[in-house]
């Protein structure tokens, strides 16, 4: 038996351009080109350009289909205007969380709205498994998961824009923050969003998966100039935990609820059900569930995913869920579990960095934030 | 006289050293130009002490770059005498020149008959190149 990686339309050029690959969620992604820092830099200062085609893209078509995601999201959907974007969570009944998503309400040029759902591509699977039978229950949702068919492209920083001029419709450059529209690129269809997972304005296209090269090479080129680099794994993270956002598997698991993450924003209780309320209800009001925060760590070295935090008798009290040096502000950073009597911005911690204690200040999230 | 890659010994795990022969029972030893590109963005390194005994094969330091930590295991068996404290500072001397300004420690060998257990400079390169 042999298992083999999927994957992305873009990946023979990841390849040619010496990328270091690695699996990632089944996925033989690209790490890095010319070096994390490198390309975080590149992506505060001008503009990085991501192959994010392994985030899984879900259809759903029919006038049905937004009480369906209703009924799945902890975030209201019924409300949901064309052309608006939602982050959202979806929970299972114990108020868990299986899966952070994006759901963007678009209108298909045949005037006919449907939904896109875009869920982690560690998450993929199970999510699919996970909507079988709500699926069942709403035979009139037409659904597809399009991920293989399609490829996605971030475009992320303060050039992100200009960068685009020359390869979308003027229409798609204005859009808002967290609007999304079906466009063209080059007379092919392309569904652009003002969204991303770095800190920094940008776009999020997708695109058919045989138009993806064009599309990522205008891309690379139209940013020559402007000191654009093609960015890999390794510095979207370094990017999102400086933007103080969740990473699925690390701040987000099926033992974590969206209050104690700090993302009660993402749950309308109010005149809704859906999976997994009841339970979140209860959580609201729980003071005593632990807080997602923010450490700024002394010295140079990391504190790394399992680190235990500890207060001055030395009790154990949380863990690190994300860590790594961070470029912009030039010290460690990291994001923990506390609990909550200790989760007070300002309030010191010790970290045990593989035998040595090394002392944190928790910190209000997130740790960047753009000009 | 500066150091080469070819004068070099060196283990498995990218680390090297290297005997003057006018000492012949002190090796000084570093990490490869392999390892430094490698593991790219260097912020952190912790030394050993001196005075501390080290073996062959086992961890003496470790070196953090931005994504990941990275244990460094000595070459060869014996009692740190020197180390290379202003390093730590300017960890970029190691993509420089990481076989001169980027040495790590001096090692006072109790067994220099370990050296001959270690890789040349044309065995190892083979096993770089062939990653």
């Amino acid at each position: 038996m042999s298992f083999s990686l999927a994957k992305t339309p873009l990946h023979a050029w990841h390849r040619d351009r010496g990328a270091r690959m690695a699996d990632f969620a089944n996925y033989e992604m690209p790490i890095q080109y010319a070096g994390i820092v490198s390309e975080h830099v590149a992506t505060r200062t001008a503009a990085g350009v991501f192959d994010i085609s392994h985030m899984g893209r879900l259809r759903f078509d029919g006038p049905r289909a937004d009480q369906l995601l209703d009924h799945l999201l902890t975030r209201r959907v019924l409300d949901m205007q064309t052309g608006q974007v939602r982050y959202s969570l979806i929970c299972n009944e114990e108020g868990g969380i299986l899966d952070d998503v994006l759901v963007s309400c678009l209108e298909s040029p045949s005037g006919k709205n449907y939904f896109l759902l875009v869920v982690n591509a560690s998450n993929r699977a199970k999510i699919l498994h996970w909507l079988q039978p709500h699926l069942a229950d709403f035979p009139d949702v037409e659904f597809h998961d399009v991920t293989d068919s399609t490829a996605m492209i971030a475009v992320q920083g303060p050039k992100a824009i200009e960068l685009c001029k020359p390869l979308l419709p003027a229409s798609a450059l204005t859009l808002g923050y967290y609007r999304a529209k079906v466009t063209e690129q080059m007379n092919k269809p392309c569904v652009v969003s003002r969204t991303g997972y770095t800190g920094e304005d940008g776009l999020e296209l997708i695109v058919k998966a045989e138009d993806a090269l064009r599309v990522w090479e205008n891309i690379i080129l139209a940013g020559r100039d402007l000191g654009v680099q093609p960015v890999g794994l390794g510095a979207r993270d370094t990017l999102r935990l400086e933007a103080g956002m969740p990473l699925y598997g690390h701040e987000l698991d099926e033992t974590i609820d969206p209050y104690s993450a700090g993302l009660g924003f993402a749950c309308n209780l109010k005149d809704r059900l859906f999976v997994g309320r009841e339970a979140l209800e209860a959580k609201a009001k729980d003071t005593s569930l632990p807080k997602r925060v923010g450490l700024v760590v002394d010295g140079r070295r990391a504190a790394r995913q399992g680190s235990n935090v500890i207060d001055s008798d030395a009790r154990v009290i949380g863990q690190v869920t994300s860590g790594s040096f961070s470029p912009t502000l030039d010290q460690p950073i990291a994001m923990a579990y506390l609990d909550p009597t200790i989760a007070i911005v300002g309030n010191t911690v010790d970290i045990d960095i593989r035998g040595t204690q090394v002392s944190a200040t928790i910190v209000s999230l997130p740790f960047y934030k753009k000009a | 006289m500066s150091i080469t890659p070819e004068q070099l010994r060196y283990c498995d795990s990218h680390e090297w050293a290297y005997v003057d022969a006018s000492v012949p029972d002190v090796a000084i030893v570093g990490i490869s130009a392999f390892a430094v590109e490698e593991l790219t963005d260097l912020v952190f390194m912790a030394l050993p002490k001196i005075g501390q005994n080290v073996s062959a094969g086992s961890e003496f330091g470790e070196v953090e770059s931005v994504k990941a930590v990275s244990p460094m295991y000595s070459p060869v068996s014996g009692t740190v005498t020197e180390i290379h404290s202003a390093l730590v500072d300017k960890l970029e001397s190691l993509s420089v020149d990481p076989y001169n300004e980027g040495w790590i420690m001096k090692v006072k060998m109790s067994d220099p008959s370990e050296l001959e257990k270690l890789l040349d400079w044309n065995a190892y390169k083979k096993q770089c190149e062939n990653r």
